[in-house]
């Protein structure tokens, strides 16, 4: 015989691929929404520098209502709060904040997660058991109190927020991941992959992992959203990143008490967590209709 | 002549998809007689289920009757609103579908279930219906009727579930009964107690039945009239034993073709697989559907649109929808020339006294505290035999007999509790895949059942053939793996196009292709195949299994097939290991162990193979029952509780002696083999 020539096709590359989720994605109204207000509040972060037009921590005029303008020409387009900082600027800058530490926690408290649902799953007997009863007892103390321990026992700052937030979600995570795994370790390719003598490790990562990702991606996209709101409370309750600088739950503690009198001063930063989370829970919606439709 | 019950005039059925509204039947015409039994067969996409689903008006949100006129009883089903149409289905019209424990609702008790159609369709009062569902169920010859009434469904075996399932079909007396591949899911055993019991109730209620089946075994022996589908269209009807006699369409012969006669094996007679596939509905050709596949393709004749479907001169009810169908008649292909039997070579493994014991889990707190006695299910039992290279050796049994869990032992997924495995000398059947060194692991590779779940849906095909060289060290180059994944293919017989493709866009054989490169990439001795053709369609069946032996023979390897399909295991293997509760009841080589003397379940095996050739004539024998449970085997001979020659009490109270019949044929019967000899062949051959 001789050498037939091989055609080789490129792989099509991560560009393509993620062109052709969006693509797929468009047909879906609910995404798009999703997606355009999770695109503005990213780009609003990124350039923060050139859309804000104070300095957030800059005090000027205290109390003013929006639209006041000020001297020079510029404008407090949503008003000032009680120590005369601009609104907008802050919850411009403010977006910067939230959207760095809610992603990396959702992403660092999944590594946990998938690691000890994976092995759980896999391993099972006393990984299980062990894996098992320590997210059984995180998962038992409510949420909040939680949080409220370790922040209040480490400390609050950016890295603490994002320990808390990884310790209290991991087992939620670990839960499904394990759940996925348990029915995916009987099928025919994973025995496969035994007979061919694969290590635990391959087997997890290469033939579990991936075909899990459909249901990992549609929850970390609501997950996404419900740490921001864990932000915005943490923040609320005084025990979110420690002041002057810009964070929407801040922002709403410091002038709840006035919110009756200055209602902009609460209401803005309200409507951007709101906006940002539900922009999460439609793109979660949006890709979990794709997932159903392939 | 009697008005029929149901009519089809020209009908066409669409589902809109994606790509716009599609066609999946393209005129399909027949009728029904009352009390007559009609098959419609062919291969899966032909539109064979969408035309039942027609009958029913069932079509779903995006199914649409495009086309021509649906007559029951002389009603057009189309006028009828959606309320009487629901009437129509639960009490004249009856369904009974593929998978039975699907069907029923795991949470009610099955008497419930059966008597909510009486007391919805007729009104009648709850006592009096579940009387009606006792009487019911007796007349399906359930055992222990009593039982059955007050289980719940996962308490009942698959055929004693799909005896449920008819008999609730056939509650409300209906006047036609559409069975949807009714015993694909179920044992070989159990199928034929099934049409025996088909066909005893077209008799008795004289029901019409459409049956609808990839199995032209299945349909030979039940109908009376079958329809041939291909493409949406039908290519072919006449009298059942008329179309398998002098089957004039290509498609037909070539189905014919794909099946092995019962009574040859590969090399006297190989099959010939039809080449190409089906096409996807919205894809076919103009003119004859088949005519891409087909052998007697001319142009300007078969690709034509409006081919009619004529009568052929021989029979008034016979008509064949082919242009050159005088034609093609004598001009078959060339069947594939006989070939020399394989030699085999030295010995590549051995069993000795293998047996195979799970622990029941107990969770109860007397077992924690080692209170009660831990019982077991006794998967293997005392299995002795051996292979050599080149050697297919099958093993054949029920569902439940234990012959996967054997395949597990030996691909070391599971380890042994007692006895020996030896492959190459060394003794693994202690030692898990883990722990075995790496010419232990390449040794021994496997081929899945499920052409679905097979292969790693999120890996390219050349990633997950390519892993198993790399893994077992054949090759470290890129570009050198990439050739060898390529010629793998070729081997397979896959396009190498579909190397960087997913698993997803590939049809079920293509992917047990696949499969079956992946497991002979590394060039094992041995490779174990569990039932690597029972998912797959008569035509591809045909097509891989060829390849399968093709792929063996150049590699010198050892193929252990695991099956119930007595059928394919005559054509394909060597030697056959029969297998009954994890023990061995008869083994030997194909020819001995298909020939008498039997073993009585072996026998009865045989007997329960359904045969679609002409000219084959079978005796017919019933097993009673079902396979035991496992965990509580019976004393004695494991097959005493079923066995239709057993002799007395010497069955029940001592295990059988193995009896040797020449020199390599093994049965384990209490009946002498000189007795046995005795035995008329179940199959015989007229020429």
């Amino acid at each position: 015989m001789n050498e037939p020539s091989l055609k080789i096709l490129p792989r099509r590359s991560l560009l393509a691929r993620m062109f052709g989720l969006s693509i797929g994605l468009r047909h879906s109204p609910v995404a798009v929404i999703g997606v355009s207000l999770v695109g503005f509040w990213v780009f609003v972060a990124v350039f923060a520098l050139l859309l804000a037009p104070f300095e957030p921590n800059a005090t000027h005029l205290p109390f003013a209502k929006p639209g006041t303008e000020f001297a020079g020409g510029s404008v407090f387009w949503l008003g000032t709060d009680h120590l005369g900082r601009d609104v907008l600027s802050r919850i411009i800058w403010g977006s910067r904040t939230v959207l760095f530490y809610a992603p990396l926690a959702t992403f660092l408290a999944y590594v946990v997660g998938i690691m000890a649902g994976l092995v759980a799953g896999y391993k099972q007997r006393w990984w299980d058991e062990i894996l098992s009863r320590i997210s059984d007892i995180v998962l038992s103390f409510p949420v909040l109190v939680l949080y409220i321990i370790i922040i209040a026992t480490i400390g609050a700052s950016g890295v603490n927020i994002v320990i808390a937030i990884v310790f209290a979600s991991a087992p939620g995570i670990m839960r499904i991941v394990r759940g996925l795994t348990l029915d995916l370790r009987n099928r025919d390719y994973v025995a496969a992959a035994r007979t061919r003598g694969e290590s635990s490790l391959y087997i997890m990562w290469v033939e579990i992992l991936p075909n899990a990702r459909g249901p990992l991606i549609v929850d970390a996209c609501l997950r996404v959203g419900y740490v921001i709101i864990t932000i915005g409370v943490l923040g609320f309750l005084g025990l979110g990143l420690p002041p002057p600088d810009p964070d929407w739950g801040g922002m709403i503690n410091e002038t709840r008490a006035m919110a009756m009198v200055f209602p902009h001063m609460t209401i803005f930063p309200c409507l951007a967590i709101s906006s940002l989370v539900l922009g999460f829970n439609l793109l979660a919606d949006g890709l979990r209709e794709l997932s159903m439709r392939r | 002549m009697t008005n029929p019950l149901l009519e089809l005039n020209d009908v066409h059925l669409s589902y809109l998809g994606r790509a716009g509204l599609v066609e999946a039947v393209s005129g399909v015409s027949f009728s029904i007689e009352p009390g007559e039994r009609i098959g419609l067969v062919g291969e899966t996409g032909c539109g064979k289920t969408t035309v039942a689903l027609g009958i029913l008006g069932y079509l779903g949100s995006n199914g649409y009757l495009t086309g021509g006129e649906l007559r029951f009883k002389g009603q057009d089903m189309s006028a009828l609103c959606p309320e009487d149409l629901r009437r129509l289905r639960g009490s004249d019209i009856a369904m009974v579908y593929q998978d039975p424990t699907a069907v029923l609702n795991p949470s009610m008790r099955i008497w419930k279930q059966l008597a909510e159609v009486p007391m919805t369709h007729e009104g009648l009062s709850l006592s009096a219906a579940k009387q009606r569902a006792a009487t019911i169920l007796e007349e399906m010859h359930i055992l222990d009727p009593e039982r059955v009434l007050e289980a719940y469904p996962h308490q009942l075996s698959g055929g004693q579930c799909q005896r449920v399932v008819i008999a609730m079909a056939l509650l409300s007396n209906p006047s036609l009964l559409i069975l949807d591949e009714p015993t694909t899911a179920l044992d070989s055993t159990t199928q034929a107690n099934i049409v025996q019991l088909m066909t005893e109730i077209g008799l008795r209620y004289n029901t019409a039945m459409l049956f609808i089946s990839h199995d032209l075994g299945l349909i030979a022996n039940t109908c009376d009239r079958v329809m041939v589908m291909y493409a949406g269209e039908v290519v072919e009807e006449g009298q059942v034993t008329d179309v398998f006699a002098n089957a004039r369409h290509p498609y037909t012969q070539g189905l014919l073709r794909c099946i092995p006669l019962p009574t040859a094996d590969k090399d006297v007679r190989p099959v010939l697989p039809i080449p190409g596939r089906i096409p996807q509905p919205g894809e076919r050709p103009i003119g004859c559907g088949f005519g891409p596949r087909c052998f007697g393709f001319s142009e300007g004749v078969c690709d034509q649109p409006g081919l009619p479907l004529s009568n052929t001169n021989e029979n008034a009810s016979k008509r064949v929808r082919c242009a050159r169908w005088a034609d093609v008649e004598d001009s078959n292909p060339d069947l594939p020339a006989a070939q020399p039997p394989s030699e085999v070579g030295e010995e590549s493994f051995r069993v000795e006294g293998l047996k195979k014991y799970y622990p029941i889990a107990d969770g109860s707190l007397r077992s924690f505290f080692g209170r009660t006695k831990p019982r077991h299910i006794r998967a293997n039992e005392a299995i002795y035999f051996s292979a050599r290279r080149r050697e297919t050796v099958a093993i054949v049994g029920e569902s439940g007999c234990g012959k996967s869990t054997f395949a597990k032992v030996l691909a070391g997924l599971e380890t042994a509790t007692a006895g020996e495995v030896r492959i190459a000398g060394t003794d693994v059947a202690q030692v898990p895949v883990e722990k075995r060194t790496a010419e232990q692991v390449a040794s021994v590779q496997m081929v899945f059942q499920n052409p679905d779940e097979t292969l790693n849906p999120s890996l390219s095909i050349g990633r997950q053939i390519g892993r198993v060289l790399t893994k077992f060290g054949k090759e470290t180059d890129k570009d050198r793996i990439r050739q060898r994944v390529a010629e793998l293919m070729d081997r397979v017989k896959l396009s190498r196009d579909l190397i960087d493709e997913r698993p997803h866009r590939l049809s079920g054989g293509q992917k047990q292709r696949v499969a079956i490169a992946r497991a002979f990439a590394g060039e094992p001795a041995l490779v174990v195949a569990d039932e690597p053709l029972s998912a797959l369609d008569v035509s591809v069946q045909a097509a891989v299994g060829r390849m399968l032996m093709d792929i063996q023979r150049r590699h010198d390897t050892t193929l252990l097939l695991i099956s119930h399909d007595l059928g394919q295991v005559r054509y394909l293997a060597e030697r056959v290991v029969v297998m009954y509760l994890g023990q061995v009841m008869e083994s030997g080589c194909t020819e001995d162990v298909f020939a008498p003397p039997y073993h009585p379940y072996t026998e009865a095996l045989i007997a329960a193979v359904p045969v679609a050739h002409h000219g084959v004539t079978k005796r017919h024998i019933f097993l009673e029952g079902t396979h035991p449970n496992p965990s509580e085997p019976p004393v004695g001979c494991p097959f005493h509780s079923r066995c239709p020659r057993k002799i007395g009490d010497v069955c029940e109270t001592e295990p059988p002696p193995l009896q040797r019949d020449g020199k390599t044929h093994f049965i384990s019967c209490h009946i002498p083999v000189e007795e046995l000899s005795k035995v008329e062949p179940v199959l015989s051959v007229k020429s």
